[in-house]
């Protein structure tokens, strides 16, 4: 057994010590993060650990048994977002797949043009690979985080644009994206759109119109370290990556195959129960919508309140230090995460929120999964108020 | 002007002067937050416009802000 680590003092409260010792049974609100892992992807893992370790490229029987896994994986896969099977590449993570969309996307599209253009509230992955890219216009959002489409429509309009990026929802705080009017408006003037459905995929059905598309497995309830790349027949992608072959996706070094067949079972089971979890999750966010505005002073509640991802909700609190309310909420037995910049590595408030113009201190986001309870969130609604009073006071308001 | 100088403070404190400081002003006039968090120009505005507050202009790290009601 591991020495049990010492005590540690948390200085978000004066005078508290941390002891870890929760006030309630835990409850994870953080899925949009990772998602914990659905049980079917616990099984298919554990299955795929004995039969699936052999490299799927390799012709003795034990590589052809693990192609074999591979090629049901990605056909299952496809089946669920709408692609043929040759279409479907994993990649270790929805980040990289995101990487290799863009840099891949715009590579093929190099006689074309070179500018990208995307919206101002994509995932740093993608603004990543944009600001590597350099050449990049931003096409910004409305109050409720919804794309601005008479922009989008005149800069995918101009010369020179080799590819648009558009996320399926903002991760951030939920609002789904007019993918169809955005894809059209691409459609019309010869531009791929790349759509990142991280967010998205097992929880609301893939929108339509895309020439790229990524998920992340971690994020419907597959393992984390898998990632998947659609590139379409026909659209010109160019490996950012060194590689035999450059114009097809390939994963960067070894698969981890039994994750792979995990996240595809768990994709499969997951979209089974989407609607009927949709329904039950998107009733929990409009309980919390209503309630942290009713319970909560001077507290703002971000994203649409109609139009938008059914687990996922944000708030953010006046005169509350993001990093204190996160740490509070934590002793009290909640997980969720916060956009404030108190709590960022780079120390910088949250881009969405930033491009909303919406506040981005006190912020929290929730995220619900399929083992959320109405009873989880009823004990977040009932302690939440009293952390932020708390909180408030500390710092004299 | 009253100045607020927040200059190395972190948000939320920035936000936290300001909106303790105004009320004390006669209505119509302008308080300058002078605050280098990077989260500043952003939660200034968004506070202005929660308060019903008037963002009158940013240059650098001064903000002013109006009271209007």
């Amino acid at each position: 057994m591991l020495p049990r680590p010492p005590l540690q003092q948390d200085d978000t409260v004066p005078g508290v010590e941390y002891t870890g010792v929760r006030a309630g049974a835990a409850a994870y609100l953080d899925s949009a993060t990772a998602a914990p892992l659905h049980p079917v992807a616990r099984q298919a893992l554990l299955a795929a650990l004995d039969d699936g370790w052999a490299d799927p490229d390799r012709l003795y029987s034990v590589g052809r048994r693990s192609g074999q896994l591979l090629d049901a994986a990605r056909a299952a896969v496809a089946e669920a977002l709408g692609a043929r099977p040759d279409e479907v590449t994993f990649t270790a993570s929805g980040t990289s797949a995101a990487h290799a969309a863009v840099l891949g996307g715009l590579a093929g599209r190099k006689r074309a043009g070179g500018t990208l253009v995307h919206s101002a509230i994509e995932h740093s992955a993608v603004l990543h690979a944009a600001r590597l890219h350099g050449d990049a216009a931003e096409v910004g959002v409305d109050l409720r985080g919804r794309l601005d489409l008479d922009g989008w429509r005149s800069a995918v309009g101009r010369p020179g644009v080799a590819l648009a990026s558009l996320i399926s929802a903002s991760h951030e705080v939920g609002t789904t994206q007019p993918v169809a009017a955005a894809a059209e408006a691409c459609a019309a003037a010869g531009v791929p759109l790349y759509v990142d459905a991280a967010q998205s995929v097992g929880h609301i059905p893939v929108p339509a119109g895309w020439s790229l598309l990524s998920a992340s497995a971690h994020k419907w309830g597959g393992p984390p370290g898998v990632g998947v790349l659609v590139v379409r027949k026909g659209v010109r992608w160019l490996s950012p990556w060194p590689g035999d072959d450059p114009h097809r996706p390939r994963p960067v070094g070894a698969l981890d195959l039994p994750a792979v067949v995990a996240a595809a079972a768990s994709l499969r089971a997951v979209q089974a129960e989407a609607q009927t979890e949709a329904v039950r999750l998107s009733a929990l966010i409009d309980r919390i919508r209503h309630v942290v505005a009713a319970t909560v002073p001077d507290v703002e509640v971000v994203g649409d309140p109609v139009e938008r991802l059914p687990h996922l909700v944000t708030f953010s609190c006046l005169y509350v230090d993001g990093e204190a309310l996160l740490h509070a909420l934590d002793r009290a037995g909640f997980a969720v995460s916060s956009g404030s910049s108190c709590t960022a590595s780079t120390l910088r408030p949250c881009h969405v929120l930033e491009a909303m113009g919406v506040l981005s201190h006190g912020n929290v986001r929730v995220s619900l999964h399929r083992g959320t309870t109405a009873e989880d969130v009823d004990r977040f609604l009932a302690v939440l108020p009293g952390l932020v009073e708390q909180i408030r006071k500390e710092a004299g308001m | 002007m009253i100045v607020l100088d927040c200059l190395g403070r972190r948000c939320p404190l920035p936000v936290i002067a300001l909106a303790k400081r105004l009320p004390t002003v006669a209505i119509g006039e302008v308080i300058r937050v002078l605050a280098d968090d990077p989260a500043a120009a952003n939660d200034i505005r968004a506070w202005c416009r929660m308060k019903d507050q008037e963002f009158v202009q940013e240059e650098g790290t001064a903000f002013d802000v109006r009271r209007i009601s």
